[in-house]
């Protein structure tokens, strides 16, 4: 065993990678989970109802001028105040998965609505059904537009993950200033996490960039 | 025999603008209307009516007997009896010739597979286009692509078919293959409602020729009126159009 790389000790090597292990799954319930209701947020964004579109209208503008920090906190110490039982993994969960929400809802919007007006009538003459209509006519259109915006948000959600480390959430950044409690090294420690963070959104900002350009030669 | 669509004091306006003022017409089964009229007298919005794309503030319309001006009506019944194409065809660029025409025969009227293609290939025969079966839209000319819509359109089996300027995008050339297309429907007794600048080929294939001015019908008549007509106003369209 090598008793230390770039200046790091097993242990603390092992921590971290435990730390980024807790990073990528915030940042997959972010995707996922925030996803899921995100695409509820995008189609209420665009629903005949003007009550629907008008509540969904204030989660996002609520969700997008509130700091993620100050919604953790929200979450993980305004909620017990109500008798809710709020464990730091739980707080974060919930909070990456409304941020996510919000932006990948406002994301896919703009992806909906950019498939041309005529598309959703040839549809309707064609005396298909609403949910007919988006899933076969509107939805694999908007499908390959929200690709590229889609995978570079993702970058965003990894990165704001770190945010949990302020309510306790083991994630790689609070694994970070623990060690750095121990040892006294930040320069060294927070570099080899920011080191950590590149390699896991790179590929994402790469892919994004590559199917942007794929999309843009398809679209020609 | 009740007509296939009937308009009766139709009144439409987009805000503060009147753009159909009390239109009263009948297309009966197996006529060939044209609708004719300078741009802005309301011509493809008598047209979007009728498939109900758009809502009329006062007056009846009827279409193959399905109240279309009551708000509670059926679209999807309405919308299986009407066929309708536009001037921007508006295929489906990420389905193929055949998956654009069998959609909805599979979806709305539950098709079968192997019925649908068989289907798809009926209709792309009488517009001319069997080999085009597997293309996508964006490998075929706009002349193509109109005729698939068309189609497209028939496929459904529709009782009447709408045109809205179906070649105002395309060249004389890819004008004439589509034209042509039309006027086989009409020869084998569709019924037609068609928006035409092409007033010769108004005058070729249509029994009955609506002239709109200002969101009222100003003149109608037989083909002849392209020809002789009785207002200034019908005069001075056809003496630039034919
Ligand atoms: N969705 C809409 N909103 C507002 N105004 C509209 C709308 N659609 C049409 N109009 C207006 O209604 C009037 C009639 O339009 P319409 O498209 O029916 O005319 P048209 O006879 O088909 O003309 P063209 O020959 O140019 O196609 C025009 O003044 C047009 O600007
Ligand atoms: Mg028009």
């Amino acid at each position: 065993m090598i008793p230390s790389l770039l200046g790091i000790s097993p242990a603390h090597w092992a921590a971290l990678l435990a730390g980024l292990k807790w990073t990528v799954f915030l940042s997959a319930v972010g995707f996922l989970a925030g996803g899921l209701v995100g695409f509820a947020v995008a189609l209420s964004r665009i629903s005949d109802s003007l009550i629907i579109r008008g509540l969904a209208a204030v989660y996002v503008n609520l969700i997008q001028g509130t700091p993620l920090l100050v919604l953790m906190f929200v979450l993980y110490f305004g909620l017990p105040v109500f008798g809710f039982d709020m464990p730091p993994l739980a707080a974060a969960c919930i909070a990456m998965t409304l941020f996510s929400a919000a932006y990948l809802g406002e994301i896919w919007r703009g992806c909906l609505q950019s498939v041309p007006r005529t598309q959703w009538e040839a549809a309707d003459c064609l005396a298909l059904a609403r949910w007919e209509r988006m899933l076969l006519v509107i939805l694999p259109q908007a499908l390959r537009i929200a690709v590229p915006p889609t995978v570079g948000f993702m970058v965003q959600i990894v990165k704001n993950t770190s945010v949990a480390s302020v309510i306790g959430m083991a994630e790689m950044t609070y694994i970070g200033k623990l060690i750095n409690n121990a040892t006294f090294q930040p320069f060294r420690i927070y570099l080899i996490i920011a080191g950590l963070y590149f390699l896991l959104c790179y590929p994402l900002s790469w892919l994004s960039r590559r199917l942007e350009r794929k999309l843009n030669v398809a679209h020609r | 025999m009740s007509p296939i669509v009937s308009f009766r004091d139709v009144h439409k306006s987009f805000g503060a603008v009147p753009v159909l003022k009390g239109l009263s017409f009948e297309v009966q089964k197996g006529e060939v209307v044209a609708l004719i009229g300078r741009s802005g007298s309301g011509k493809s919005t008598a047209l979007r009516c009728v498939d109900r794309l758009e809502t009329v503030d006062k007056g009846e319309i009827i279409v193959c007997g399905h109240r279309v001006s009551d708000p509670k009506i059926e679209l999807r019944k309405l919308r299986q009896d009407v066929g309708i194409v536009f001037q921007s065809y508006n295929l489906f660029p990420h389905l193929t010739v055949e998956q654009n025409i069998t959609l909805a025969p599979r979806w709305v009227k539950k098709a079968d597979k192997a019925s649908a293609r068989a289907l798809a290939q009926e209709v792309l025969a009488q517009v001319g286009l069997s080999e085009k079966i597997d293309a996508y839209p964006e490998q075929l000319s706009g002349g193509q692509q109109q005729r698939v819509a068309i189609a497209r359109s028939l496929a459904m089996r529709p009782q009447v078919m709408l045109f809205d300027e179906v070649t105002s995008a395309l060249d004389p050339q890819l004008t004439e293959e589509v034209l042509k297309v039309i006027e086989e429907l009409a020869r084998q007794g569709m019924t037609m409602l068609l928006v035409t600048h092409e007033m010769a080929f108004a005058a070729r294939i249509a029994d009955r020729v609506i002239f709109m001015h200002e969101g009222l019908i100003h003149e109608t008549g037989s083909r002849d009126i392209l020809r002789n007509p009785n207002t200034p106003e019908l005069k001075s369209f056809v003496g630039v159009g034919l």
